[in-house]
């Protein structure tokens, strides 16, 4: 079994030094995160993390769950676990207060989900998926409805889904066939959803789904989709449980990974038509669910990060204890340790380096968004928002394609033992693999990036953070350290390669859109790959200026080394990418398709 | 009744220590720090008390550097009501410890006095008991299950030859072995409500104690590495090396 030690004091050190707690603590209701209080809740969420959940992920694996009779059944262990971390009052940490959630900041649960992916991918997805629903209610609900439900979605004892997914309806959902009919105060909903994470399971008394499906007046396409809320047991005026509602798991998929997290077949009224209640209001489902779309996908980043830097701590403990082989310049002697190898700290560099710069980009954004929800001034509201908007699919598709590259570079740390199940590395980039599938694949997030965000404003607000990453750039070449220079001339190569890729974007967006979009998925890594330069440089200056001052020498000294590998060895590849997003569609449409 | 129960700040039980250079003690500058994990057995034991109705207020107390608050707040968060901390820059050895538990048992007058059994830092394994004498209490080191009356505590304890059963007459001083409990996961709510519970920094001298130091640490080093043993080709030179290298039979 592998150990899991939340990297707290790189936690503290982006939470504290880049993505800046002092601005929170000044905003209204934040007032008590202060830096003590975070400490303390990293502390006691690894301690959960640790000891309870990452002990059940390879079990969790081996296991898988089970439908019965009864319902779905997770591995062995996770209902309890589930109960600790809803008794411990993790599910509502940053829920609102007036539904009894402790109202902590987007940048305190950024750091939690990151935690509870890295212990448990498979179960760190129930939470997941039920922050996304908890949100969708609580911004587009009646007050009845969320009255009634948020209170134990917040905390956990019900947890909510997504059901968004039908056979001939992926990431197109405009062919969502499921069907609403109108009933007295509710509506009976009919179809078939597929994919549905912990659609049904043994771990808490209920489960709440959010659903998309049409009435029977709605117009074609995405203008005609609404969304409902359909709980698996009806609720009673006094708030208990009441009848069993027609939605059912009726299979469960057999996947490459996350065995123990159930994705569920879901049938709605087979029998008499599943009671379902409209959330917000009628063909207005698809905005509404987006709610919770961007939610989970900046959660899904977070998740590429939390399974990598997993996937990092058993590679780097194992390259510390396995001896193989004596150093280039020794004949005799003693057999070393791996990690002495040049090509083996060459990997594991390039998993810490990545990692951090993730982390980094991931906890930046996440106060981005509390700046955005919180901000007294309407107009910094607005520029942190349009920030989070921009930077979304970025999170989401370059981290999980990270997540995916940095596995596997764990197993390849490992050499044969990593290719075997016994050690657990394999385990880590089969759970990674569906991270750049789900919530929108890597190519919905650059049709995004570049179809919507880049073309509504035709590029200002990348324009804006280009020229933030240009103030770095510049406080790098006066800080007059060798090192410190080094690392800004990489990243003024990197925005540089940002900048000319952007302008290309734009250009051909209108010239020729098929070009753009087949572009678009290297632009995106590019975009994400300047970013965690920005960041890693960012983090560079302050650890110089701790490094100075004496403070903490290890940890400083570390982050100024990392941060020069990730300048020299990881943003580079911006250049190379600027290549060939400029080189459009390579003249690939017109291979015929028998050609394939 | 109140209960009063010690917590340590020690390197953190996940850290590999290694001796500082100089070898004047163990590297502790920018490691991670936690509270003593027998210290934590204590604490829940107290908190389980409080939850039965037989402890009616609980006071967390720790001695050492201003950043014992941290473990404080954990007590806090675990359960206790409120903390003191004796805030000394120094380190100070077990009678020095026990003296200042004994002055702050004098002005707050619990009923029993819990501590974790020993410190995994220096693995003393004193100051409760010094406590007890200094006190004239009785004392139930090394208690694996406390069952507490109103004029008794029954104490069961780990010895070497199993266990041993002692009732001893309140107020009393109790050492917490690790099978006495096991500590809860703290709760978010709680931590945050921590913050806000009544915290007191007092220094000895508020307490009328002196840090007197009566030890004197010449050196700290690592342990000599084992070095690798050797093949023997049979029991005869096994037998011999024990008799004439080993001189061991």
């Amino acid at each position: 079994m592998t150990t899991y030690l939340a990297p707290t004091r790189d936690m503290r050190f982006v939470i504290e030094e880049l993505a800046g707690l002092d601005r929170l603590t000044r905003l209204p209701g934040y007032e008590d995160a202060t830096p003590d209080l975070v400490e303390a809740i990293l502390d006691e969420a690894a301690k959960l993390a640790g000891e309870v959940l990452a002990p059940l992920n390879k079990t969790g694996d081996t296991q898988g769950v089970r439908l019965e009779a009864g319902g779905v059944f997770a591995a062995d262990g996770f209902k309890e676990a589930y109960q600790q971390f809803v008794e411990g009052g993790w599910n509502g940490i940053s829920g609102a207060p007036d539904y009894g959630g402790q109202g902590l900041p987007e940048l305190v649960l950024a750091a939690t989900v990151e935690i509870w992916n890295a212990a448990n991918m498979s179960f760190a997805l129930c939470p997941l998926l039920n922050a996304g629903a908890t949100e969708a209610l609580k911004q587009h609900g009646s007050d009845a409805l969320k009255a009634q439900y948020l209170p134990n979605m917040v905390s956990g004892a019900w947890t909510g889904t997504m059901n968004l997914t039908e056979p001939q309806a992926g990431s197109d959902l405009s062919a969502v066939r499921a069907k609403a009919v109108p009933e007295a105060d509710h509506y009976r909903i009919y179809g078939q959803k597929i994919f549905i994470t912990w659609g049904d399971h043994d771990l808490a008394d209920n489960v709440i789904h959010l659903v998309l499906a049409r009435t029977p007046d709605a117009p074609e396409g995405v203008k005609g989709i609404s969304l409902f809320l359909v709980p698996k047991f009806l609720v009673n005026a006094d708030g208990s449980l009441g009848e069993r509602n027609d939605v059912y798991c009726v299979s469960l998929e057999h996947k490459l990974g996350i065995h123990a997290s159930p994705t569920c077949v879901m049938s709605f009224g087979d029998q008499d038509g599943a009671i379902g209640y409209l959330v917000g209001r009628e063909n207005k489902g698809l905005a509404h669910m987006f709610t919770m779309m961007n939610e989970a996908r900046q959660k899904v980043g977070i998740q590429g990060l939390g399974i990598a830097d997993r996937a990092y701590q058993q590679a780097r403990d194992y390259a510390k204890d396995r001896v193989q082989g004596r150093p280039l310049d020794q004949k005799a002697g003693d057999r070393v340790a791996i990690i002495q190898h040049p090509d083996v700290r060459r990997m594991l560099m390039t998993m810490k380096s990545q990692v951090e710069a993730m982390r980094a980009f991931a906890y930046v954004m996440a106060a981005d968004m509390d700046l955005a929800h919180k901000h007294p001034d309407a107009t910094e509201r607005q520029h942190h928002q349009t920030r989070v908007d921009l930077l979304i699919p970025v999170l989401k598709g370059w981290c999980t394609e990270l997540g995916v590259e940095i596995t596997s570079i764990g197993i390849q740390v490992h050499g044969g033992m990593g290719y075997v199940e016994e050690t657990g590395a394999c385990q880590y980039l089969r759970d990674a693999r569906v991270a750049p599938i789900y919530e929108g694949t890597t190519g919905i997030q650059a049709a995004d990036l570049v179809g919507r965000k880049l073309a509504m404003d035709r590029g200002a607000a990348m324009a804006e953070l280009i020229q933030e990453m240009r103030d770095v750039q510049a406080e790098l070449t006066r800080a007059g350290s060798a090192e410190l220079m080094a690392i800004g001339e990489s990243l003024t190569a990197g925005v540089q390669a940002l900048e000319r890729a952007t302008q290309w974007v734009l250009q051909t967006l209108g010239r020729d859109p098929n070009a753009a979009a087949a572009a678009s998925r290297n632009y995106l890594m590019l975009t994400g790959f300047v970013c965690g330069g920005w960041q890693m440089a960012r983090a560079a200056l302050v650890a110089k200026a701790k490094l100075d001052t004496g403070e903490d020498p290890a940890f400083h000294g570390a982050k100024l080394v990392t941060a020069r590998f990730y300048a020299e060895q990881i943003l580079p590849q911006a250049d190379a990418l600027l290549k060939i997003v400029c080189s459009g569609d390579s003249g690939a449409p017109a291979l015929p398709v028998d050609q394939f | 009744m109140k209960v009063l129960v010690a917590v340590k700040r020690v390197v953190d039980y996940n850290v590999k220590v290694y001796p500082k250079a100089d070898g004047s003690g163990v590297e502790i500058a920018n490691v991670k720090m936690s509270m003593n994990p027998f210290d934590e057995i204590a604490v829940e034991e107290a908190v389980q008390l409080k939850e039965l109705g037989k402890a009616t207020e609980i006071i967390a107390a720790s001695i050492g550097v201003s950043q014992c608050q941290e473990v404080l707040r954990t007590a806090l968060a675990m359960g206790a009501d409120r903390a003191v901390l004796i805030e000394t820059d120094a380190a100070p050895e077990p009678l020095v410890v026990a003296k200042l538990l004994k002055a702050l048992v004098e002005r707050e007058q619990p009923g029993l006095v819990i501590l974790g059994k020993q410190a995994i830092d220096d693995d003393c394994n004193q100051t409760g008991q010094m406590l007890a004498a200094l006190l004239g209490w009785g004392q139930g080191a090394f208690a694996s299950k406390l069952t507490l009356g109103e004029q008794e505590i029954e104490v069961i304890r780990e010895i070497d030859g199993g266990l041993e059963t002692v009732a001893l007459k309140l107020p009393a001083v109790v050492t917490a072995d690790l099978r006495l409990n096991e500590p809860r996961y703290v709760k978010l709510p709680n931590i945050i409500k921590a913050k806000k519970k009544p915290l007191e920094t007092l220094s000895p001298g508020d307490l009328g104690v002196v840090l007197a130091t009566q030890m004197t640490t010449l050196k700290v080093a690592e342990p000599p590495k084992r070095e690798a043993g050797i093949k023997v080709a049979d029991a005869a030179e096994l037998v011999a090396k024990l008799r004439n290298d080993a001189k061991v039979i």
